[in-house]
């Protein structure tokens, strides 16, 4: 009724697009990241001799697709305003839980099971404290972190599980064809189920929607607390799928599984153009982001270079490629003056 | 129209501002006005909202440049380069609003900034209790300069700004509304504090939209009128009606669309609404076709009624019917989804997404519809965008442009078109020109009457005379979270509902209106 067509006054024209998408593509951050991919993989190339030998590339994907994995979902989150600095604890609790299921008798499809609830779990909690009770979720993921490792190591002290059977192997070291890992191909699984999530579904244009005004999102009719509630599961449900991946990998759980991951998570996150205060970025610049991670590490590991320094690499590129844009916009800015 | 000042004291004015000029982009603020402020009295300053009298506070405490006219002290012309050269000058002012710091004492709140010092340049805490208690003493408040800031109430925190305002021996003090929070006895020793201040021979700005204060406590008044001087005087000299005419004027200078007044039947009817602190008693009825307005003073609980009904707070109590059937609203998804649509009056906090394209924010409430099973049809986006953007001519580089970058009119638009686009039965409009230049105001209003003969319901609030009237069927007049009045037809003039909203119980024998 109210929506009779309007006579047809000054009909003003205005276009759906300013710049066509190939000159958006061109300036965006994910294409700056894929330059700095290419370089840093030829640089290895020239580097190191081993470098370009496919089994080793295909190891080399193990430092990244775990992570990724969470920084998927992650991404999500901090688009939509939030954070949760608890995953590498979700992982550990998770992995002790599994560790626990065994020693009932659990076979591989209850392992797997117990893995990805208690990770739904966790999310559920942080996600109770953030959504229903209003508290900062940086606050409370910060206790989480120290709460769920806590527990792991109550259970199990200086301990380890050890012994989870064969076919539980499969999914940290199971190869699906030739070079390719289950671990590369659930990378690429989730990988497209967050990418058309956020850029392809209405719960994707509200994780936007909220990242950038949670109050005009509320007035705009969108549930605000139960978006973050998903977010939060999804995040806890992703800490979960990692803790199967890497327990199977490892084949033990120890407390101090994934020590630290959670830092790692959202460095690519960041690094793969995601405002750490909400708003913007994108899946294509986390998974960039992921190999440009997996490339630093596997180089620097080829060249026999310790862990450590490998930190200081990666808080380096994530500083350096973070800095570039505006240190740029700056000089450009001086020039034009 | 202008009231010569008669009997003019002949003591010189501590402050007199003359010709002063303020423009703002597409709003001219203040049109050459006067104020002249003088030792040992409280001038009134009054005025509807929109007059400039928040302006006029921000160039006397120096947070404004002036465009044109001179301000001087003693006779003296000044010009102020920032807020410092005002508290330099004597000049300060107690907003409701006044920054004070809940985790630090007292005594830190009123010198902060500017406390004594040791000569080893450290702050002499001892000195600073010392002359904190002496200020204390002077204006009787019953609370010590150790006391922490976070244990005292609203009134006693206004006694803080007032001897923080005091502390920089200040000579003109600007009170900004100064009891809108205050309890009748706390009222009362501000009357009393007051005539302290004017014993000591300080000059008092006194801003304030209560009329039995006004005539209580003032000596003298100065009116604005849509930032122009009308009149001023010595309040011995005037009658309440009087002030009130002069306030809000008699020319309607705008135009409004011309509307059928023809309603159809209830669309919502609201009963027995009601919030622990911010309304309650609210009974009203809204039917199609109709703009009913909501008149009232700043704070007078309109926009938290409307954020109620719209599901953003929850209230205590209340029934809400849509078409007769009840309907539980608890939040604005729920809103949305039963036909009721909110166009807040912070556009930018709470109206349009910033950082989001144009587009996104027009279909933000409607991708259930552009959508199809959850995944985005851009297509359709676009389309929809494209047809509400063009109905209300809408000025943008492109669809895919950040609302942001859009001026505040033109967001203004791309809000409403987000609404519009849901087909809701009724629209909330808060204050929907506030802000904006008048051409596009008269274009809101056009589009307003457009939408009310399609069969919309529209609920206007608005705080500006002259459009309550010049476009309502009905209006209701708010008054401290209850309904003062229902007004209609021959009942609709600026006199009358001033007087429901500012509550001025004296009768109106004698007036004309």
């Amino acid at each position: 009724m109210t929506d009779a067509p309007q006579p047809a006054t000054q009909a003003r024209h205005v276009p759906d697009r300013l710049n066509s998408s190939a000159a958006r593509l061109f300036k965006s951050w994910e294409a700056l990241l894929l330059a700095v991919a290419i370089s840093i993989f030829m640089i290895n190339s020239f580097a190191s001799p081993y470098f370009l030998n496919a089994w080793n590339l295909s190891d080399a994907t193990f430092n990244f697709t775990e992570k990724a994995m969470i920084a998927f979902a992650m991404a999500l989150l901090i688009i939509s305003g939030e954070i949760d600095l608890s995953v590498a604890s979700i992982i550990a609790l998770a992995s002790t839980a599994m560790g626990l299921a065994l020693q009932y008798g659990a076979g591989t499809p209850e392992l797997v099971m117990v893995g990805l609830t208690v990770g739904l779990l966790c999310g559920a909690f942080n996600g109770f404290f953030v959504t229903v009770l209003g508290l900062p979720s940086i606050v409370v993921t910060i206790g989480t972190m120290s709460l769920f490792r806590g527990i792991s190591f109550i259970i199990l002290g200086d301990d380890a599980f050890r012994g989870y059977p064969s076919s539980f192997s499969w999914f940290g070291q199971g190869y699906i064809y030739w070079v390719f890992t289950v671990e590369m191909l659930l990378f690429v699984i989730i990988a497209i189920i967050y990418g058309v999530l956020l850029h392809k579904t209405n719960f994707g244009r509200a994780v936007y929607a909220i990242g950038n005004n949670p109050t005009a999102a509320l007035f705009s009719g969108i549930r605000v607390q139960r978006v973050k509630f998903i977010l939060f599961l999804l995040t806890g449900l992703m800490s979960g799928v990692a803790a199967v991946c890497l327990t199977s990998r490892l084949g033990s759980t120890r407390p101090s599984i994934a020590m630290g991951m959670e830092l790692e998570v959202v460095t690519m996150v960041v690094l793969g153009g995601v405002n750490i205060l909400g708003g913007s970025g994108t899946i294509p610049g986390v998974v960039i982001a992921a190999f440009v991670m997996g490339l630093v590490t596997f180089g620097l590991g080829l060249l026999n270079v310790p862990g450590i320094v490998m930190s200081i690499f990666i808080g380096l590129l994530l500083i350096g490629v973070i800095a570039l844009p505006r240190l740029w916009a700056m000089v450009a800015a001086r020039r034009k003056a | 129209m202008t009231h010569p000042a008669p009997h003019a004291p002949d003591v010189t004015p501590i402050v007199s501002m003359d010709m002063i000029t303020k423009t703002f982009p597409g709003v001219k603020a203040l049109d050459d006005v006067k104020l002249d402020l003088y030792p040992g009295q409280v001038t009134a300053l009054v005025g509807e909202n929109g007059a400039g009298k928040s302006t006029t506070v921000k160039i006397l405490t120096g947070i404004y440049k002036t465009d044109g006219g001179t301000i001087r002290i003693d006779g003296q012309p000044v010009s102020f380069a920032a807020p410092n050269d005002a508290a330099k000058a004597g000049i300060t002012a107690i907003h409701q609003e006044t920054v004070l710091f809940d985790e630090l004492s007292v005594a830190e709140n009123i010198y902060i900034g500017h406390a004594p010092k040791t000569r080893f340049g450290l702050i002499d805490t001892s000195e600073m209790h010392r002359a904190a208690s002496a200020l204390l003493a002077e204006i009787g408040a019953p609370f010590n300069s150790h006391t922490q800031l976070r244990e005292l109430g609203i009134a006693n925190k206004h006694l803080v700004a007032i001897a923080r305002a005091l502390s920089v021996d200040a000579r003109v003090v600007i009170m900004d509304e100064p009891t809108a929070a205050l309890s009748h006895k706390e009222i009362e020793e501000l009357y009393d504090l007051v005539d302290t201040l004017k014993s000591q021979g300080k000059a008092i700005l006194f801003i304030s939209h209560k009329f039995d204060e006004i005539f209580r406590i003032a000596d003298r008044y100065t009116v604005f009128r849509d930032g122009a001087f009308v009149g001023d005087g010595r309040i011995a000299d005037i009658a309440e009606d009087d002030l009130v005419t002069m306030m809000v004027g008699r020319s309607v200078d705008q135009i409004f669309p011309a509307r059928a007044h023809d309603v159809g039947e209830e669309v919502l009817k609201v009963v027995g609404y009601e919030h622990p602190t911010e309304f309650s008693e609210i009974n009203f009825s809204l039917n199609r076709g109709e703009i009913l307005g909501f008149y009232g003073l700043v704070g007078a609980g309109r926009s938290e009624f409307m954020q109620a009904l719209f599901g953003i707070t929850k209230p205590s109590k209340g029934v809400c019917r849509i078409n007769g059937d009840i309907t539980v609203i608890r939040s604005p998804a729920d809103a949305v989804s039963n036909g009721i649509v909110y166009v807040p009056e912070d556009r930018g906090k709470q109206g349009a997404v910033i950082g989001l394209p144009i587009f996104q924010n027009i279909t933000l409430p409607s991708l259930g519809r552009t959508s199809r099973r959850g995944f985005l049809q851009m297509a359709e986006e676009f389309k929809l965008a494209r047809e509400y953007s063009q109905r209300l001519d809408l000025r943008a580089a492109a669809l895919d442009q950040d609302v942001g970058n859009l001026s505040g009119g033109n967001q203004q638009k791309v809000v409403i078109a987000k609404w519009l686009a849901t087909q809701p039965q009724v629209i909330i409009l808060d204050e929907p020109t506030k802000g904006i230049d008048i051409g596009s105001k008269a274009a809101v209003h056009e589009f307003m009457a457009e939408l009310a003969a399609q069969g919309l319901s529209v609920i206007m609030v608005s705080s500006e005379i002259p459009e309550v009237i010049g476009m309502s069927d009905r209006v209701i007049v708010m008054r401290e979270g209850r309904i003062a009045a229902e007004l209609n037809g021959a009942d609709l003039s600026p006199e009358i509902l001033v007087r429901h909203a500012a509550g001025i119980t004296s009768s109106s024998e004698g007036n004309a209106a």
